[in-house]
């Protein structure tokens, strides 16, 4: 048990200014709210680009201003900014940063100067990245997996100042998780509450933590994948440049290797995945078992699938280069590994399912998102089977089925948890709660419109559509009914697009108008809703920090009077 | 309630939609029935526990929905932290799955991976944006190449010095012809960035990696036109990327092979100037040696 309540002797810093209140703030909660804000942010400009792939897909030639350069530009920033600058930064630097103290009874991270100077790195990282748009030739088109030569070739689409930009921005990207990550770990390690055990943690503690590790190991690969790149780009090395033609000349470059690239690429590129699904995962987690009155099934199962999943993770990351011309034989030991890593994930699954199960659920909104992600969830868990499984995924691999596997998986699933996560928590962040029926509208266009746009695109992609094309054109195997269910899907993307406009409204209405919460409206158990103020004020605890003499799960507890027991209620006689 | 008659009826509609949609597979035309077993094999245990799950869910969200307070009986969640047996039961059954799809993947592998000896080889060489092919002629061996032998007249790469790549046939920017039900290794060798070697009918694909040669294998089992297409992004012309395969009887393939030009006839017309610049590119030694593939 780490040291806790001499915590309380140590002074924070305090803000004398609205300054540094709400700018240069050393504050947990408002830099949550600046990583969040700044993440979304960014993603709004990524679900902008998704809707003009979706407009040259679904209707090919209607709009001259979308050329093979842009489209190319808009696949490759959509990318990246989902995968990195909002679901890694929205999870961890958003509500890491919120959760991990509230929920583990500290008054604030362990390094509070620290986490000020991530959140200001990582909107560095977004304003380098948002200047690849402005720079001549615009972003990097080289797809967000980087892959040299062509990335920083001719014919790639932003390969003067795009991709230096890009891999910049990736590089203090990593520079600000770094101090972000180192944060969060210590913080769980060392500033937990008396009596808040390891194995009293909340879920979602379990997978920010377990992701923050993760993230401190795989990130470095990334880093100085960009790194060699800047250098095969700006300085004339061959890290992974071999001898090759461009532009009809021979370049000086030799002896690189593209896949050395990959490797590193992938050995960030994978974990990064369950970087993003295991905040998620624990989330999703704590909002079932609030939801649904019950604990959460086999909780001690669900701590370790999280650490074996995080731990597995570092041994599948060649799955994504089955066919990428490296030594097949790696096929064998790859795919295994890869499927073994369904089995606790699985786990995990069941064990949701398992907490419904005899439960007393609530559907509310949050709780609607958590069930829409079981589904979703399933589902792409399911198709990545496929594509794990060696000699499937290689009429599979770089087909639109790799795209709706991905965006079911790491797309739709997470973003259904960070809609429920932000509808859960909102009434203790902003002290107000939002709109019920706007939530409830908003949440079945985004459910039925994302399961429109991605099932019939697995179908397309067993036919062999592949990814990445401007344009189908004119290919033997593709029906007439393709280019049809491409509009559709266009169509169906387009009304998804348009109903975040219900989530924006709510959220920033409520914000002011909405009703105010109740300080623990769901009636949860863990700490974050037992703090004295809602929302929670500088320092979270008041005057002295509270004592944890539970699990965060005593839900409908037999015999307690009512049917939650919060974590810092002292157990009786009876047990309860 | 609605939200388990939305999760139900998204399993019958997907069910629906698996055998009612015209995007299924393309008619297969090479050996590679193996692989559509073992995606097959996946496809029926994925889809039980797709429907098995869901449906277990959206059961789940009937029954134990909440509901008010009716004559005093209120209706209440079950405690319990956890079911050892249950969870080792559904661990178990996991595995079953997982082992029954991961066996007949990996036994496709292995055959994906040993090419027969008695397999031909064929080279593909992509460049942004087109691909050309090559073959070994008479005496069946690939002769030397590398980028940086290439001229104007010397698209490919040969080494004009090695002797086994004399008669090696040159099929610049046409067609690749196979004959049928005969097995062929396709090296692969890209002159510029990634690409990706990727004909649906024929399932494999591979991708091209500048500076080293990769390879496939297959058997062609049907005659006809295939589209040859580009499935590693390579640039603003990934998508027009295009190329044909012709699979046809040995006779005829026989027939067009007789008709193409060798390198050999290439280096005899080509004029003395662009001679002696293909002889300087094979001197030079500022560029690392090529490989050759034999």
């Amino acid at each position: 048990m780490a040291t806790t309540l001499a915590d309380d002797l140590r002074p924070l810093h305090h803000p004398h200014s609205w300054v540094t209140r709400y700018v240069w703030s050393q504050d947990h909660k408002v830099i949550a709210i600046q990583y969040s804000c700044t993440a979304i942010g960014i993603g709004l400009v990524a679900l902008v680009l998704s809707a003009l792939m979706r407009l040259q897909l679904g209707f090919p030639g209607a709009f001259p201003a979308i050329q093979p350069d842009n489209y190319l530009q808009f696949v490759s920033m959509h990318g990246m900014i989902m995968v990195v600058y909002l679901l890694t930064a929205l999870l961890l630097g958003g509500f890491g940063n919120y959760l991990i103290p509230l929920m583990i009874g500290a008054r604030d991270m362990v390094f509070p100067f620290v986490n000020m100077l991530s959140y200001w790195f990582y909107l560095l990282s977004v304003i380098v990245l948002v200047a690849g748009f402005f720079v001549p030739g615009g972003p990097t088109g080289a797809g967000w997996t980087l892959y040299p030569p062509q990335a920083i070739s001719e014919g790639t689409p932003g390969h003067q100042w795009g991709i230096v930009t890009m891999l910049v921005s990736l590089a203090i990207f990593v520079a600000a998780f770094t101090m972000g990550g180192l944060n969060y770990v210590t913080t769980v390690l060392q500033a937990r509450t008396k009596g808040m055990t390891l194995m009293r943690m909340p879920l979602s503690v379990w997978g920010i933590f377990t992701a923050s590790v993760m993230g401190l190991l795989a990130f470095p690969a990334l880093f100085v994948a960009a790194i060699m790149m800047l250098f095969d780009h700006l300085a004339g090395t061959s890290f992974f440049m071999p001898t090759m033609q461009s532009m009809g000349a021979i370049t000086p470059t030799e002896g690189g290797s593209p896949l050395l690239f990959q490797h590193l690429f992938w050995f960030f590129g994978h974990p990064e995945v369950y970087i993003v699904a295991l905040p998620a995962f624990g989330i999703v987690s704590d909002l079932i078992s609030v939801h649904a009155r019950r604990n959460i099934f086999g909780y001690r199962m669900m701590v370790w699938a999280i650490v074996i999943i995080g731990a597995l993770s570092f041994l599948v990351w060649a799955h994504h280069m089955y066919v990428s011309g490296m030594n097949p034989y790696f096929g064998f030991f790859f795919a295994t590994s890869t499927l073994i890593i369904a089995i606790p994930t699985a786990i995990k699954v069941y064990n949701w399912l398992l907490t419904l199960w005899r439960g007393d659920i609530h559907l509310r909104v949050p709780m609607l998102f958590a069930i829409a992600f079981i589904f979703t969830f399933i589902h792409g868990g399911l198709s990545g089977l496929f594509l794990g499984n060696v000699s499937v995924d290689v009429p599979l691999s770089d087909t639109f089925f790799v795209v709706a596997h991905f965006h079911m998986v790491m797309g739709v699933s997470p973003v259904l948890v960070i809609f429920g996560a932000i509808y859960h928590w909102y009434p203790k962040i902003f002290g107000r709660m939002w709109n019920d029926t706007l939530g409830k509208v908003h949440f079945w266009i985004t459910f039925l419109g994302v399961y429109a746009i991605f099932l019939p695109m697995h179908y397309l992609g067993i036919l062999g559509v592949p990814r990445r094309y401007y344009a189908l054109g004119e290919t033997a195997f593709i029906p007439q009914s393709v280019h049809l269910a491409n509009a559709w899907i266009s169509v169906a993307a387009l009304i998804v697009f348009c109903a975040q406009g219900l989530f924006f409204f709510n959220m920033i209405w409520s914000l002011f108008r909405g009703p105010r919460a109740d300080p623990n409206p769901w009636g949860a158990a863990s700490l974050e809703w037992q703090t004295p103020d809602t929302p929670p004020a500088h320092g979270n605890w008041g005057a002295k920090l509270p004592v944890v003499y539970r699990w965060a799960y005593d839900y409908s507890v037999p015999g307690a009077a009512r049917d939650f027991i919060p974590q810092t209620e002292p157990r009786t006689e009876l047990g309860a | 309630m609605p939200v388990a008659v939305a999760i139900a009826m998204l399993v019958v509609g997907s069910v629906a939609f698996h055998l009612f949609s015209p995007w299924w597979r393309t008619p297969i035309a090479s050996n590679w029935g193996s692989i559509d077993s073992a995606l097959d094999v996946t496809l029926w245990i994925c889809a039980a526990a797709f429907v098995g799950l869901n449906l277990f869910l959206a059961w789940t969200l009937v029954k134990y929905r909440h509901r008010p307070e009716y004559r005093g009986l209120r209706h209440k969640a079950h405690y319990e932290p956890e079911n050892a047996s249950l969870e080792k039961r559904l661990t178990f059954w996991t595995a079953i799955g997982i082992a029954g799809m991961l066996a007949p993947g990996l036994a496709a592998w292995g055959k994906y991976v040993s090419v027969p000896h008695e397999a031909t080889v064929i080279e593909a060489v992509g460049q942004q944006w087109q691909w050309s092919f090559r073959y070994p002629g008479p005496d069946g061996v690939l002769g030397a190449a590398g980028v940086k032998f290439v001229t104007q007249d010397n698209g490919l790469g040969l080494d004009p010095l090695d002797p086994y790549g004399r008669d090696d046939i040159v099929v610049e920017s046409g067609d690749l012809h196979l004959p049928i039900g005969k097995s062929v290794k396709i090296v692969l060798r890209s002159k510029d960035v990634l690409h990706d070697f990727y004909v649906p009918e024929f399932r494999a694909k591979m991708d091209l990696v500048p500076g080293i040669v990769t390879y496939f294998w297959l058997t062609p089992t049907k005659t006809g036109t295939f589209d040859i297409l580009c499935a590693e992004l390579c640039g603003t012309g990934h998508h027009a990327m295009r190329g044909k395969v012709v699979v046809e009887d040995p006779k005829a393939f026989a027939r067009w092979q007789a008709q193409q030009t060798s390198f050999g006839q290439i280096l005899a017309e080509a004029p003395p100037a662009a001679m002696s610049i293909l002889i300087i590119k094979a001197n030079a030694c500022s560029t690392p040696a090529s490989w050759s593939i034999r």
